[in-house]
């Protein structure tokens, strides 16, 4: 009864504070698009560089830009000038080198050059060869489904933390405890609440990116959904707790550089093998972390819920470990 | 009194880190009684409140209301507070701010409307419940306060400044209130600060740094220092501790 109370209270909340709501429904959205738009533009097409290219291979590109070369020498040149994004050398073997300081033109090039290719051409061995940097497609990939689970942490740690905040500095947290209500009860349902419209907020959010802007997603709708609650679970727990610690609205702003940015680094975004030890290890205490990989293991890789157990497991410890704290810390406001 | 009081205060006192706040106070209070903590902002007057409903855990001595030590749930359900600030929800309506509480103290739908109305109708707000708190005035903010307060249909009400910012003819109407509440068995305690308000309570405890410098009804008081105005008698027993 008490639950349901504050359940209600909660959900006519943010339908009244619409500005908020639009905040994490739209904001996701849209910076999505402007990533897509950005790093994913369809309309990018490359110049490729063919260096003595038997006809049959000359004529396959047609509908691209290609400039003719006669040594593999004066390519090289015009690809380090920025003139061409890659050639195709065809001789015993065949081999692409590409410009490689963007992923995403990279892998354009390297598509063109597999649509041209007749199907089933017997290629016994292809060398990728980039001028600069390494080959990193996988990292252009990882990008959406580490953002999906960014967005969700972000804002639900952001407005859930700001709630609590002004139930307690607004007094009615104080008056919340003269009445019966217990402290475990006011956890509760705050998750539950909150969980209710996290859903919706996700639901809206990973359709969207999956259906509309095409994100990649190897592995079920449904996991993705899972993952990305559990992790808001997570934020949210943590959001309220956080807010004991903070004085105002700003102070609250103030943990997003501590505790929300620094988990970017171990989210997946960039791979974990190149980040110094010295703080690598940090990577096991940020929930982002196992989220990005549970994200990347189905959107990508196409895990089922077996497969990904493990995160699943350990985010909701976080979110148990956080629950707990959290009542215990509002003994603060009334002994039992 | 042959009755058991419905609040019995021991010896409590309480500090924050080293800086004392209550010391060793001793108070009862009386069912159908008005008790007003008289005293300046910062005498520990809510701290007191506090302690009667459990939001603060005393360093010493007890509290018991209705029979029972505190805080406990149970009892908690059957006392009406008021804090000091407007503890309301501004984004929601003033009914559903209502509804919320009621719910709390686990009032049934048909019980809800029915304590709603009853209450809202005390306060003069039964026109302007569909408004978001956010639209209210001051005054209306405090009286749904108030209101909120009233819901569970308490045995004890207390409220917190529950007259401040409030325009004279308001709070006339609103001690009306406490009174009818009083004849139909509410005990009710309330912090002042202002004078004239001490006046209409039944007894008053005037508090002066975390001490209860006098206790008695404002009649009493006076009397004994032969003051004319409260103002008097609580300068008279305050320059008892004051060098100025």
């Amino acid at each position: 009864m008490r639950i349901r109370a504050l359940v209600i209270r909660i959900l006519q909340q943010f339908y009244r504070d619409k500005r908020t709501v639009a905040m994490m429904i739209v904001a996701p959205i849209f910076i999505l698009t402007m990533v897509h738009l950005v790093f994913n533009g369809n309309g990018y097409e490359p110049t490729i560089g063919l260096i003595n290219p038997p006809s049959n291979i000359e004529n396959a590109f047609t509908n691209d830009s290609t400039t003719l070369y006669k040594t593999e020498k004066s390519a090289l040149t015009d690809l380090a000038a920025g003139k061409i994004d890659g050639y195709l050398l065809i001789g015993k073997d065949l081999s692409i080198m590409v410009e490689g300081s963007d992923p995403s033109i990279s892998k354009s090039v390297l598509e063109a050059v597999q649509s041209a290719l007749p199907a089933g051409t017997d290629v016994p061995n292809m060398r990728i060869d980039t001028l600069y940097g390494e080959e990193e497609m996988s990292q252009f990939d990882s990008f959406g489904p580490i953002l999906l689970g960014f967005f969700a942490f972000f804002f639900v740690f952001l407005v859930a933390g700001v709630s609590f905040l002004r139930e307690r500095t607004s007094g009615t947290l104080e008056r919340l405890f003269s009445s019966p209500i217990r402290r475990w009860e006011l956890v509760l349902s705050y998750v539950i609440g909150f969980g209710l419209f996290t859903m919706l907020q996700s639901a809206i959010i990973v359709l969207f990116a999956v259906y509309i802007l095409g994100m990649i997603n190897e592995g079920s709708v449904f996991l993705v959904l899972l993952i990305t609650l559990i992790l808001s679970l997570t934020a949210l727990t943590l959001g309220i707790l956080l807010s004991t610690f903070a004085k105002n609205e700003l102070q609250m702003i103030q943990f997003i550089p501590i505790i929300v940015v620094p988990q970017v680094f171990f989210s997946g975004l960039f791979p974990l093998e190149t980040i110094s030890r010295s703080i690598s290890w940090i990577s096991v205490v940020t929930p982002l972390y196992y989220a990005g990989n549970a994200m990347k293991d189905v959107m990508i890789r196409g895990k089922d819920l077996t497969e990904i157990g493990g995160p699943i497991l350990v985010l909701l410890a976080f979110s148990t470990l956080f629950v707990l704290i959290n009542i215990a810390a509002l003994k603060r406001h009334r002994s039992i | 009194m042959a009755e058991k009081p419905v609040v019995a205060i021991h010896k409590l006192s309480k500090a924050f880190g080293k800086r004392p706040v209550l010391e060793n106070i001793n108070l009862e209070v009386q069912q159908g009684e008005i008790l007003g903590l008289l005293g300046p902002s910062g005498a520990g007057k809510t701290t007191l409140v506090k302690a009667m409903i459990g939001l603060e855990t005393p360093s010493s001595g007890s509290v018991t209301a209705l029979e029972t030590a505190m805080p406990n749930l149970k009892i908690m359900e059957k006392i009406g507070y008021m804090t000091q600030a407007d503890a309301l929800y501004h984004d929601l309506t003033a009914l559903e701010n209502l509804q919320f509480f009621a719910r709390l103290y686990g009032l049934k739908k048909a019980q809800r409307k029915e304590r709603i109305e009853e209450a809202a109708h005390l306060v003069n707000l039964t026109e302007h419940l569909h408004k978001t708190v956010s639209q209210y005035s001051g005054g209306m903010k405090r009286r749904l306060s108030i209101c909120i307060a009233l819901l569970n249909k308490p045995q004890l009400l207390i409220l917190d400044e529950p007259t401040v910012g409030i325009d004279p003819v308001l709070r006339k109407s609103i001690w009306e209130t406490f009174r009818s509440l009083k004849d139909s068995g509410t005990s009710i305690i309330v912090t002042t600060h202002v004078m004239d308000e001490a006046e209409k309570c039944d007894r008053l405890g005037m508090i002066r740094n975390g001490r209860i410098i006098a206790l008695g009804s404002p009649d009493e008081l006076m009397a004994r220092c032969n003051a004319r105005t409260m103002e008097e008698a609580f300068l008279y027993f305050g320059g008892v501790n004051d060098e100025n």
